[in-house]
């Protein structure tokens, strides 16, 4: 059953309906609702969790199971959560768990680049819309074949950097050798493949470590070597149907939508675990182009595996301008489709303001919001900015829905007790809200100075207008 | 306990055979000599029967194709993309003759951006004149663009639509503000293609198309729901694309058009243009892949047709759609050893 087809009902026959409130809620059904909407998990059940409970508690276990296993690489603050999927597109609920993206090292690699590389992993960010937008994992490769090298590589690794690992070797020796000194930071192993699958399951069992299945371009031994390696007591898996660039393209995203599809709509067991896309794969094609080309087409083959269901993605490049889109991609398609990313409304203070200080106002659009703060912030503005309650929707969106009103605008700015801070009585409004200006002065009996379409221009207008007119 | 398994299991595998009972309709942009026009080639898009790219369903009839986009005046462009065409800035036919012949486009759109009453209020007729020189310069399907004002639209749109009875331009685009009666007449007399533009909104859009039905097959319109740039507003875009593409399969024929993507609006996001702090220069480069990952999120929606700016997003997603034409990968053994690989 798809998680959204669910209803309250369902969980709450299994809850122990006492409405104790240990779980934060007022009562069993307020919190079975959030239970078949995923905001609560069932751990904050205390109760659930006694021995009296135990038989409803594996029944609501297996109910909300989700169609694909979510597999933790790491420990700790670190750990990266993948798969987890409920659903095979994001309208029929939402997708949980982004894309990890996984940077890779190699064996080969001199120290000082090795140990600058992973700063510089550990040092991407980008803040979008409130949140960081950040690198997930190393892959550490063993390009050597050599079990002692591997061995010093992954040392390092797990000595400079916190982030989960993907130890990458056909090879169970060069495997078992990363595995000495990393396998407390419960690394992913990569791959079990049809000749050393049983090698490989065990080391993956004796260390309790998810285990990477590798077979490209087969569907059937792919799913082999699932049932073989689950049968064998593993339980985490991820697997790898191989990524092609160039011809191979159709291919590649054909076995990923075909596993995906199978776990979610026909319940396969097998396939019902996340996937890997290597998106790398661009660079060993090279044959001598400009690394810019490796860099952009290494960015679109990741670019399509975000979105056609890559639980995990391994890249090599670090750049910047490459890994921008990738990161704003992957926030697109995995924020929650069902409400619009909010911030709270209510009257902010930017800078230092005073009784002289600007007065505007905006829309509580999380995307609207942190761009005009961010515009604020950059140019040291001391002003006061009112976020008026659109329901998370966006200036000219808002307006043309009737979401934001003249009256809302008037309330707002009631509400805030803005008229208690400041002396003046004008409001800077947005360039795209212009059509509600005069209305706006009419019921709140502010002068209203219409502002640019983007917020980048106002620090222009208050230089040109606000000063001069003040 | 179990016994742990000594050799390999042997699992079977069936691919899934969904069928849909749909098949989205296929639509005819630009007419030869012989279909009663004037250009090279005309082009089909449509006749999806599967989602897009779902192998199993075989590959689509007809690969999406890319519109570029040509202005009929100077306006201002991001700097990543002037730099490709500013010799032609001012010369429509001498911009569509560059997007074809060396950016390879499919069709090209040319925006009557000066008949806006608010910028240059050019007449109907000068319209004519623009599109007659296009026309002449360049031999691929047309895509007529509007000012976005309603009311002259209208009037443009038919003057253009008579000028070049037979040419089946695609005329982008019918809103809902406009007289959908008016527009849906003169191109089926004239022999158009009609674009059926709604926001985000399914209903819209089903909306808008139930209505032109009454003037126009439905083999004569394509449908936009609506691009949002990467970053803003994308994911409403992909999704509703998606669902509607879906619906359209399941059953839904109000929905079951091609669809196209105004995938410039990608450049509306200030990050693909905007210069930003070092680590995420040169925007030369991270501008184009912003237009071209808007794309491809939505190639994978089922887009059919692309209306498009930056000449390197639009050679990559040409060499994407080719690539995406084969069928199984067969170098299996290129990748089998990738974890060893050189770089
Ligand atoms: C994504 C989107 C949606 C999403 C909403 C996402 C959301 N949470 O807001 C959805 C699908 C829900 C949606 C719905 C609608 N939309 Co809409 N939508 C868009 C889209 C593609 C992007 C909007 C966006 O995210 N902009 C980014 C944010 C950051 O911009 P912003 O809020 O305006 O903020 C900027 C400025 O206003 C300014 N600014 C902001 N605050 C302040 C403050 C001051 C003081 C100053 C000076 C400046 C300033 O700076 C900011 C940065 O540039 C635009 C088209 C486009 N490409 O712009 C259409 C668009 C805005 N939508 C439009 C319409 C018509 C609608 C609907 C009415 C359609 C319908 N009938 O269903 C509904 C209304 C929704 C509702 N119930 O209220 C029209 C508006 C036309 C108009 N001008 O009248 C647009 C332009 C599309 C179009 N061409 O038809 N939409
Ligand atoms: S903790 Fe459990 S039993 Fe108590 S109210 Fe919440 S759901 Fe009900």
């Amino acid at each position: 059953m798809v998680r959204k087809e669910l209803s309250p009902i369902d969980v709450y026959r299994f809850l122990p309906k006492t409405n104790c409130g240990q779980c934060g809620e007022q009562n069993c059904l307020a919190f079975a609702t959030k239970v078949v909407t995923s905001e609560a998990r069932l751990e904050k059940c205390a109760p659930l969790l006694t021995k009296e409970h135990e038989r409803a508690r594996r029944q609501l276990e297996k109910m909300l199971r989700p169609a694909v296993k979510e597999v933790v690489v790491g420990v700790g603050l670190h750990a990266v959560k993948i798969g987890g999927k409920f659903v095979m597109y994001r309208h029929e609920f939402t997708y949980t768990n982004p894309t990890a993206i996984a940077i890779d090292v190699t064996d080969e690699m001199p120290e000082g680049e090795l140990v600058d590389r992973l700063k510089k992993v550990e040092g991407f960010n980008f803040e979008f819309i409130g949140h960081p937008l950040k690198l997930d994992m190393i892959a550490v490769r063993s390009i050597t074949n050599e079990p002692e090298k591997f061995q010093a590589t992954a040392k390092k690794v797990v000595e400079n950097t916190n982030l989960p690992i993907i130890l990458c070797s056909f090879n169970p020796q060069v495997i078992k050798a990363g595995l000495a000194v990393a396998a407390k930071s419960k690394p992913l192993l990569y791959a079990a493949t049809k000749d050393n699958w049983k090698e490989m399951a065990e080391l993956a069992l004796r260390h309790r470590c998810p285990l990477g299945v590798f077979a490209p371009n087969d569907l059937k031994l792919l799913r082999s070597l699932a049932e073989t390696v689950l049968e064998y007591g593993i339980e985490d898996l991820v697997l790898d149907p191989g990524t092609f660039s160039a011809e191979g393209l159709a291919g590649t995203l054909s076995n990923f939508t075909t596993i995906r599809r199978s776990a979610c709509k026909s319940g396969d067991e097998f396939f019902g675990f996340p996937l890997m896309g290597v998106p790398m794969i661009a660079w060993t094609q090279k044959n001598g182009v400009h690394e810019d080309v490796a860099r952009w087409k290494e960015a679109y083959l990741a670019a399509l595996l975000i979105v056609r269901f890559a639980d995990i993605i391994v890249m090599h490049n670090i750049n910047g301008w490459a890994l921008l889109p990738l990161v704003i991609l992957r926030q697109n398609i995995y924020t929650d489709p069902r409400k619009p990313m909010a911030v709270q409304a209510g009257l902010k203070a930017f800078g230092k303001p005073d009784d002289n200080s600007p007065v505007m106002f905006t829309t509580n659009f999380a995307l609207t919001y942190y761009t005009v703060a961010s515009d604020l912030e950059s140019a040291k503005i001391n002003a006061y900015l009112i976020v008026v309650d659109t329901g998370g929707i966006a200036v000219d969106s808002s307006v043309a829905g009737r979401r934001l009103t003249a009256e809302k605008v008037a309330n707002a700015l009631k509400a805030s007790g803005i008229e208690n801070m400041v002396k003046h009585r004008r409001l800077i409004i947005p360039g795209k809200a212009a059509r509600l200006a005069l209305e706006i002065e009419e019921l709140s009996g502010w002068q209203v100075l219409v502002g640019p379409k983007d917020s980048s221009g106002i620090p222009k207008l208050l230089q040109e207008k606000w000063l001069t007119q003040a | 306990m179990k016994t742990k398994p000594a050799k390999l299991v042997e699992a079977d595998f069936a691919p899934p055979a969904p069928t849909y009972p749909t098949k989205i309709v296929e639509v005819k942009l630009g007419a030869t000599k012989n279909e009663g026009g004037t250009r090279g080639k005309s082009i089909v898009i449509g006749g999806e029967t599967v989602p897009a790219f779902y192998g199993f369903g075989g590959p689509a009839p007809h690969p999406p194709v890319i519109a570029l986009d040509v202005f009929d005046m100077k306006v201002s462009l991001p700097r990543a993309v002037k730099m490709h065409v500013k010799e032609v800035l001012e010369d429509p036919a001498a911009w569509a003759k560059l997007a074809v012949e060396k950016f390879e486009a499919d069709l090209v759109t040319i925006h009557l951006v000066s008949t806006d009453p608010l910028i240059k209020d050019t007449s109907p007729k000068e319209a004519v004149k623009t599109i007659e020189q296009v026309a002449q310069a360049v031999k691929v399907p047309l895509i007529i663009g509007g000012c976005g004002d309603p009311k002259k639209d209208m009037d443009v749109f038919e003057a253009i639509a008579e000028a070049f009875a037979g040419e089946r331009f695609l005329i982008s685009s019918i809103t809902r503000d406009m007289d959908v009666e008016r527009c849906g007449r003169f191109i089926k007399r004239f022999g158009h293609v009609a674009l059926s533009f709604t926001p985000m909104n399914m209903n819209l859009a089903r909306d808008l198309n139930r209505r032109l039905y009454e003037f126009l097959p439905r083999e004569d319109i394509v449908m936009d729901l609506t691009t949002a740039a990467l970053g803003y507003g994308l994911d409403y875009a992909f999704s509703n694309m998606e669902r509607a593409r879906l619906a359209a399969l399941a059953g839904d024929l109000e929905l079951a058009h091609p669809m196209s993507s105004g995938t410039t609006n990608a450049w509306a996001a200030r990050e693909a243009w905007m210069e930003m702090a070092p680590e995420w220069e040169p925007r030369e480069l991270r501008g184009p892949l912003w237009e071209l990952t808007t794309a491809l999120a939505l190639l994978l929606t089922g887009v059919d047709l692309f209306m498009m700016m930056h000449p390197a997003a639009v050679k990559a997603l040409k060499d994407v759609i080719e690539q995406m034409a084969h069928g199984q990968p067969d170098e299996v053994d290129k990748i089998a050893n990738w974890v060893c690989a050189k770089i």
